[in-house]
């Protein structure tokens, strides 16, 4: 069990990790979301040992390991970047973590090739890393982490260099292989898809801030506040002012019924998801921006009483750029807060 | 990023240190020491003051020294920088001329001095000697014994064999460094050979360019063993260099105090020119 | 401008073909896509088209006229690298000015061109700062602008150009690249290996596969009807579900359980494969029946993966849909595909 005590990290007075406190269990898969610089390398470093925090302690397994340097606590780390040795060939890349330990050579070759069966690698052993492509690099410094049987295993954005394609199946993997090891898995991202598709727990970081760590989907489906609601939102989340009186909102000039709450302004979360052309719903007037297709699905940025919207429909969908549209919202998902932020109803 | 504080790291310099000290540190002081006193040679030593420096300054023989020194480094500097990068701008970037090609560029590199000066002593000797001879039988009048230029001449075309190549692999590592996207992209905006040279390549090379311009300063400046060599510093005077003259003053004549004085002035040029250098290339570069 | 031919063009870079027989026009003034996984010839195709790499067999014509022999220099076109490649000794707006200076463009329209270059892009304020200074965003921002810097090029060709921009920026310069397209209408073609940047550029993609085009249509045919099961594939995530079955007239085998045709298929022997795309799947009470394997919560949607007669198989189930206990999956008429050793007959 790994436990963070209030956490922080300060470095020359500006915050990179405000004190943060969590608990992560043994086979447990933990995601870190959060966007570029919201500080989940940082919390990735804490807790492998590599910096020293300013306040607050880290428990592993019972112990205080509070200043442990990285190279007593046996953490295994997946960088964004394929870092292997160049020179090795995979087999010997896979096989350092257990020449370090000084395994037998037979249980080496033994572990070795288990590794590389379950990560698709056997026929490449021979072979050395730059004559492999990203994703037999990025695996192969998977295995390696595999090998190692590390309690504790850091993977930082470990899929984000990779074609989408490889990336899904690898994502797939990715938690089964671990699975198995009974590890503590802790996998840092940008993009809040990935962290719903890995499931497990997650923490959302804004500004060095964990603002909120529990089941994903909970923490997607019932965010504490619009800051959590807006890191964990892809595509953003669509946000509008509103206000209560007498039993209704009044929303970019039109009056829809509201929920139990006292009188006053609010901030109306609705997801792209939730915005159509053609739902019930009150019709609110939108100009498309620029229309975005994914395959599968189609991102219409559009723009709503000077704020920036997007819809998300399926399929293919190219709506012309300066069209003007009627937009529907599905009342039955609105996400409610209050004017600073709190989620209220969801 | 902060790293944990251990005070333990400096035993592991000490040793280096402590060799530092005794090869450097040590023997300059000596020098030091040397240069303000005076001796008969019988281990006793007098004061003497600032009077060696005063005679070593105020001596033809240096100045006339130091100028032949600064001329030296002068003249193969201008031909073994645009020679280098010539020579590397043409060298294959792929494929089996790059082995080969490297392999001769580092051979000259691979020689001891002393013996470069005696190949070229005999390939010289206008007897013997496959230049010397061939010069001769062209009918042109070349001796480098008795014709200071000759000497001159040998002395720069043996240099210039010698360490061009330092430049040329220099300067090769630092073009093998350009990805190919620019030359692509290069060609794609239209732009001549020169353009190219003048916006890429050079730009990109200009890190090595100073260390090599730099390294080939030092070591031309400090020239002995080769001119030594071939012309002992002849004929008359006109090769004898600054480290010549110093080897002639102090193990020739023993005269302990005015070659003592004499190698630290040398050292403090050597310094301050090649700060100069430094600084003046360092911001050149700041500035674009 | 210029229509840009491809008369049977074959490449190889010493053992077989990087690039199988391609012919094929971009016509004068289309945004195309070159998509395709990494190492299916794309980029090499690329190449071909800028004069930067000589084909090993067929030609090249630019409004008919024959280029192949030609230089790149000598072409007339302007491509864009995968990394930025900015001159190092120049200011921004001397990078920009570049490509017109080398053909002698009088000053004043080097001036104006530079100017608008500038606000395109956005880096007004650094016209006059190095370009060696700036941020990768940025200097990506230059080599975009030089490439549209000229008026009477060819075409415009885009080499992976947004590899290296922070993904919250990517999507704005996708749709930047796009409106440009709109207004000026030059021939473009763009090189990724993101389907979302690929459908949402280009008015038609070209899917390349194993250095061969598998298909050429546009954003909703390649959705829709995907010619070859790799498209089907590749598009869209996840991908179209590919199902081995026996056919016989105008009715589909899949474990045991007959699916009828909307009519019969000419076959010409070879394996049989249906395809159908996750989002033309339906779980419910109707159907063929369904054991659940595993089920991906996205947010927005449900993945459900599940086995039919021993064939894994993805469906798209709606946000709140309810998983039935029996499950069974329903067809959506006229989404189903047959295909003949991967090619679309049906």
């Amino acid at each position: 069990m790994l436990e963070l005590k209030g956490v922080g990290k300060t470095v020359e007075g500006s915050v990179h990790i405000a004190p943060a406190s969590m608990t992560l269990v043994p086979g447990s898969l933990n995601v870190l979301l959060g966007p570029t610089l919201s500080g989940k390398t940082t919390l990735l470093r804490l807790m492998a040992g590599l910096d020293r925090p300013t306040t607050g302690e880290v428990w592993f397994e019972g112990a205080n390991v509070t200043g442990v340097p990285v190279q007593k606590r046996g953490v295994a780390m997946v960088y964004q970047q394929f870092v292997n040795y160049p020179a090795m060939t995979v087999f010997e890349n896979i096989a350092s973590p257990l020449r370090v330990a000084g395994v037998a050579k037979d249980e080496i070759a033994r572990r070795v090739e288990k590794a590389a069966d379950l990560l698709k690698l056997t026929p490449y052993l021979s072979r050395t890393p730059l004559t492999l492509s990203g994703g037999q690099q990025q695996r192969t410094a998977l295995a390696r982490a595999i090998v190692k049987g590390s309690k504790l295993v850091l993977l930082d954005e470990p899929l984000a260099n990779l074609d989408y394609k490889l990336r899904e199946e690898l994502r797939a993997e990715l938690p089964k292989l671990f699975a198995a090891t009974g590890a503590i898995l802790v996998y840092a991202t940008t993009e809040p898809t990935e962290a719903l598709l890995l499931g497990g727990h997650t923490a959302t970081l804004s500004e060095g801030r964990v603002t909120q760590f529990g089941p994903t989907l909970d923490v997607f489906k019932r965010p504490l506040d619009l800051i959590t609601a807006r890191t964990f939102a892809d595509p953003p989340l669509n946000t509008i002012a509103a206000t209560k009186t007498g039993g209704r909102f009044l929303v970019a000039g039109m009056s829809v019924p509201a929920p139990d709450l006292p009188d006053g302004d609010y901030i109306l979360g609705i997801r792209p998801h939730h915005v159509s052309l053609d739902g019930d719903g009150p019709p609110i007037p939108a100009t498309v921006t620029v229309t975005e297709i994914t395959g599968s699905e189609s991102y219409i940025h559009l723009e709503v009483a000077g704020s920036p919207w997007v819809m998300l429909t399926q399929g293919v969908q190219d709506l012309e750029s300066r069209a003007k549209v009627t937009l529907r919202i599905d009342l039955k998902h609105l996400i409610i807060f209050s004017s600073s932020g709190e989620a209220l109803a969801a | 990023m902060d790293k944990p504080w251990n005070n333990k790291a400096w035993w592991l310099v000490a040793p280096m240190l402590a060799l530092v000290a005794f090869s450097a540190v040590i023997p300059l002081m000596t020098v030091v020491n040397y240069s303000v006193q005076d001796t008969f040679g019988n281990n006793q030593f007098f004061w003497a003051g600032l009077e060696w420096y005063e005679q070593v300054l105020s001596s033809e023989r240096f100045r006339e020294a130091l100028l032949r020194n600064l001329l030296f480094s002068a003249i193969i500097l201008a031909i073994e920088v645009p020679l280098g990068v010539f020579i590397a701008l043409n060298m294959p970037k792929k494929g089996p001329g790059v082995s080969v090609c490297l392999v001769l560029m580092a051979l000259p590199l691979l020689i001891p001095w002393n013996v470069v000066g005696t190949i070229w002593q005999v390939f010289g000797r206008n007897d013997i000697g496959l230049l010397g001879w061939s010069l001769k039988s062209l009918g042109v009048d070349y001796n480098y014994v008795s014709d200071p230029l000759d000497a001159w001449g040998t002395v720069i075309a043996m240099d210039v064999w010698h360490w061009t190549s330092l430049v040329v692999l220099l300067c090769y590592a630092g073009l093998v460094s350009i990805p190919d996207a620019y030359y692509q992209a290069a060609k794609i905006d239209g732009a001549s050979r020169w353009a190219v040279f003048r916006h890429i390549q050079l730009p990109k090379m200009k890190r090595v360019l100073m260390i090599a311009v730099l390294l080939r300063f030092m070591d031309s400046f400090m020239i002995y063993t080769e001119p030594f060599v071939v012309t002992g510093g002849g004929p008359g005077n006109s090769t004898t260099f600054l480290s010549i003259d110093l080897v002639k003053m102090a193990t020739g004549q023993f005269d302990l105090g005015p070659a003592a004085a004499m190698s630290l002035v040398y050292f403090l040029i050597i310094l301050l020119l090649s700060w100069v250098f430094y600084t003046v290339m360092t911001n050149h570069d700041a500035q674009r | 401008m210029a229509r840009i031919e491809l008369d049977r063009v074959r490449h190889s870079y010493g053992s077989g073909y990087a690039l199988k027989e391609i012919s094929h026009a971009f016509e004068d003034g289309g945004a195309y896509a070159l998509l395709g996984p990494s190492g299916c010839g794309k980029t090499t195709l690329l190449n071909i088209i800028s004069g930067l790499v000589a084909p090993s067999e067929g030609r090249v014509l630019f409004d008919g006229a024959d280029v192949t022999p030609l230089a790149t220099r000598d072409r007339n076109i302007a491509q864009v690298f995968q990394f930025p490649v900015i001159y190092d000794t120049m200011t921004v707006a001397e990078n920009l000015a570049f490509p017109l200076k080398n053909r002698g463009a009088p000053k004043a329209e080097i001036d104006r061109r530079v100017e608008e270059i500038l606000r395109l892009i956005g880096l007004e304020h650094r016209a006059r700062s190095k370009a060696r200074g700036l941020t990768a965003d940025d200097k990506q921002k230059i080599s975009l602008g030089r490439g549209l810097v000229r008026e009477d090029v060819n075409a415009i060709l885009f080499d992976e150009p947004l590899t290296v921009i922070d993904p919250h920026l990517k999507w704005k310069l996708r749709s930047q690249l796009k409106a440009l397209h709109r207004e000026f209408r030059r021939t473009m073609v763009y090189v990724t290996h993101d389907q979302t940047e690929a459908l949402t550029f280009a008015d038609k993609v070209v899917v390349m596969f194993e250095g061969e085009i598998v298909q050429i249509g546009t954003p909703a045919e390649l959705f829709e009807t995907p010619r070859h099961t790799f498209v089907g594939y590749f598009i869209g995530s996840p991908g179209m579900n590919v199902i081995p079955a026996r056919i016989d007239g105008a009715t589909a085998t899949v474990g045991g359980q007959a699916i009828k045709l909307d009519r019969a298929p000419t076959l010409t022997g070879g394996k049989t494969e249906l395809g159908i795309r996750p989002e033309h799947l339906t779980l419910g009470l109707t159907g063929l029946p369904v054991s659940i394997t595993r089920i991906e919560d996205i947010g927005r949607a449900r993945i459900v993966h599940a086995d039919l007669g021993g064939n894994p198989i993805a469906i798209r189930a709606p946000e709140d849909a309810e998983i039935p206990a029996e499950p069974k999956v329903a067809f959506t008429p006229g989404k189903l595909g047959v295909y003949v050793d991967s090619w679309r007959a049906l």
